[in-house]
């Protein structure tokens, strides 16, 4: 019993991790009253930049940061776009999307040409945590990039809960006017957000490329960004419930590979239905806390006269 | 004597401006293709296309042109490729995936002149009235039959895993030859079998590798692009890997032993033969171990000959305890 909810807890959380980076950037913009669909693109940019750069360099810390820097232009560009051309966000953000598929999968033919494999960030374990008994073993034995993951969540929360900067964010998502006229800049914190939002879903391919998978093929997120996005109104806009909805996801497909490999009778028809089960029958529970998104959500700012 | 020496010029401008003529008439035999992922996937649509560049050298780059599609994976976006493809007046429309079956059984009918062909699957839809629709299928089985044998010689722990798209056609065709194979030379052997539901998400195969080498598995295999995934962490974690579609020794040079590679060449020759003498279709080619169709590539200049060269110019140095 106890190695199967080791097993389990611990592809969960490796499963979990890309889609926490995307989710909280993504929840971060959204707080601010910018939609962006693009993320599956952007994903897709940053695991790419961190593959080519590791493949050429070795250097996986230099992967990793050019991924960002790709992220944080990506970012720069749905910003402009929606922040300051002021487009239907919705309808940009699949233009980014594939805008971000088609020049990853472009890169990819021309500059490497055929499915290769890197050398990732290995896993890393912690001293004295590593040794407890089974947390131990499920969360102290991974990658970097996994433990990054994690971090982001109370870091995430505590600035956008405790810090003036956070209160800006929430303030010019839910309230622009009273904002602005308060002196708050709503281009200046919608083009930090979707920055940021973008540097994070650029980490968030890189987790894939470079650390989970250590490989690079076109479309290498197939959708996962779309359901970062889910995973953002799943979550309430709030960082801990924005986990917990990721976990429950990966949970469910950790779970689903679990009873196949152990060839526990079910039909694979079946068990692949299961994390979506989970998903439509959690959202349906929830639907009666009414929950609503940010007031300016999807609505770009025009200050009245 | 000039009268002669006349003719004979006369003949051979003839027969120069006449080749030349026939030469220039001659149109190349065009081909358009559609796959579900890329050209470079490693797998299902990399087979194809490699296939496709064999026949151009062979006939000539002025005698074959082909084109190709990528990404065609929804459906109704391959469905309107297909009809363009068949009304620019390409001879041969490739559908590469049994999930263009419908569409192209919907299609052919309005251009009777073009060929189409799809696959793995033995439809060739006759039975509609259909007659200008060729099927291609691998008899994955038996590769996977090879593999097998291969795998429980080479397993220490006697546990399998398999890493499968979708439990249809061709990737059930070859785990079932795979687990058939590991059976006749170990009947006791232990073989998880996984299912991720897709063909083309790799972190998806990449956790499934590593449930199966968690479960005690040290030998895996599985079929179409999202594999690459699983490949990776059978490298990372010292697995051997078995591929399928092509050969994938290059994606782990160390840990893929071998691939059975897929030679779609052997029924687009035929198909190609055939639609020149004018037959559109109708017609079921089958790819197998007899007929070269599948080809076990096995990675024996990666493993031992690389341990040869090593030990050969002194980088390995094999120690006897005296």
């Amino acid at each position: 019993m106890e190695a199967i909810i080791i097993g389990i807890a611990k592809s969960a959380i490796r499963l979990a991790t890309p889609y926490l980076y995307a989710s909280i950037g993504e929840t971060i913009g959204q707080l601010s009253g910018v939609l962006n669909l693009g993320v599956d693109g952007v994903m897709l940019m940053g695991a790419f930049s961190a593959f080519y750069t590791v493949l050429k360099t070795g250097n996986l810390w230099l992967g990793l940061l050019v991924a960002i820097v790709v992220g944080a232009i990506f970012g720069l560009l749905i910003a402009f776009i929606n922040v300051t051309l002021k487009a239907e966000q919705g309808i940009s953000g699949i233009g980014v999307y594939i805008f971000g598929l088609g020049l990853s999968s472009l890169l990819f033919s021309t500059m490497v040409g055929t499915v290769q494999t890197v050398s990732g960030f290995s896993p890393l374990s912690i001293p004295w945590l590593s040794n407890l008994p089974i947390a131990g073993e499920i969360f102290f034995h991974q990658n970097i990039l996994v433990y990054g993951a994690f971090a982001l969540i109370p870091l995430a929360w505590f600035i956008l809960n405790k810090t003036p900067l956070g209160l800006s964010i929430r303030a010019v998502g839910q309230n622009p006017e009273a904002a602005d006229s308060l002196g708050v800049s709503i281009v200046r914190i919608r083009y930090f957000t979707v920055v940021l939002g973008g540097m994070l879903s650029g980490i968030a391919g890189a987790s894939l490329s470079i650390a989970l998978l250590n490989v690079f093929q076109q479309n290498l997120t197939n959708g996962m960004g779309f359901i970062a996005v889910a995973l953002v109104y799943f979550g309430a806009w709030r960082p801990t419930t924005v986990l917990i909805g990721a976990l429950l996801f990966s949970t469910v497909n950790a779970i689903q590979i679990w009873v196949q490999v152990h060839g526990i009778n079910i039909p694979s028809d079946f068990t692949l239905m299961m994390p979506y089960i989970v998903t439509i029958v959690v959202l349906a529970a929830m639907a009666k806390r009414r929950i609503h998104p940010p007031a300016a959500l999807n609505k770009p700012f025009e200050r009245g006269e | 004597m000039k009268m002669k020496r006349m003719i004979v010029i006369l003949t051979l401008i003839s027969i120069f401006v006449l080749s030349f003529g026939f030469g220039a008439s001659a149109e190349p035999f065009r081909v358009a293709f559609l796959m579900p992922s890329a050209i470079n996937d490693f797998a299902w649509s990399q087979s194809m296309y490699e296939a496709l560049l064999t026949i151009q050298k062979e006939m000539g780059k002025e005698n074959f042109e082909f084109v190709y599609s990528e990404n065609m994976f929804v459906v109704a976006d391959a469905a309107a490729a297909i009809r363009d493809y068949a009304s620019e007046g390409y001879a041969l429309v490739i559908a590469h995936g049994s999930q263009y079956g419908a569409s192209l059984s919907d299609i052919a009918p309005d251009f009777p002149d073009t060929s189409f062909a799809w696959g793995s699957t033995a439809n060739v839809f006759t039975d509609l009235g259909i007659t200008n629709i060729f099927a291609y299928e691998p008899l994955s089985e038996q590769g996977g039959y090879v593999n097998g044998v291969l795998a429980a010689k080479l397993s220490k722990n006697n546990i399998y895993g398999v890493i499968g798209p979708i439990e249809t056609g061709d990737a059930k065709r070859y785990t079932e030859g795979f687990k058939a194979g590991i059976k006749s030379v170990k009947p006791d052997a232990k073989i998880n079998v996984t299912w991720i539901g897709s063909y083309s998400d790799v972190a998806l195969a990449s956790e499934a590798a590593q449930t199966h080498i968690d479960a005690g598995a040290d030998v895996l295999t599985g079929t179409s692009q999202m594999t690459v995934g699983a490949i990776g962490v059978a490298k990372q974690r010292g697995a051997l890997w078995f591929g399928y579609d092509v050969d994938q020794s290059a994606l782990a040079p160390q840990n893929v032993v071998a691939s059975v590679d897929v030679i779609w060449a052997i029924a687009l020759k035929p198909m190609i033969e055939m639609i020149k003498k004018g037959e559109r279709g109708g017609k079921i080619f089958t790819l197998n171990l007899a007929n070269g169709g599948l080809k076990i590539v096995v990675n024996d200049e990666a493993l031992v000959g690389k341990t040869i060269e090593g030990i050969v110019k002194g980088n390995i140095e094999v120690k006897v305890e005296k």
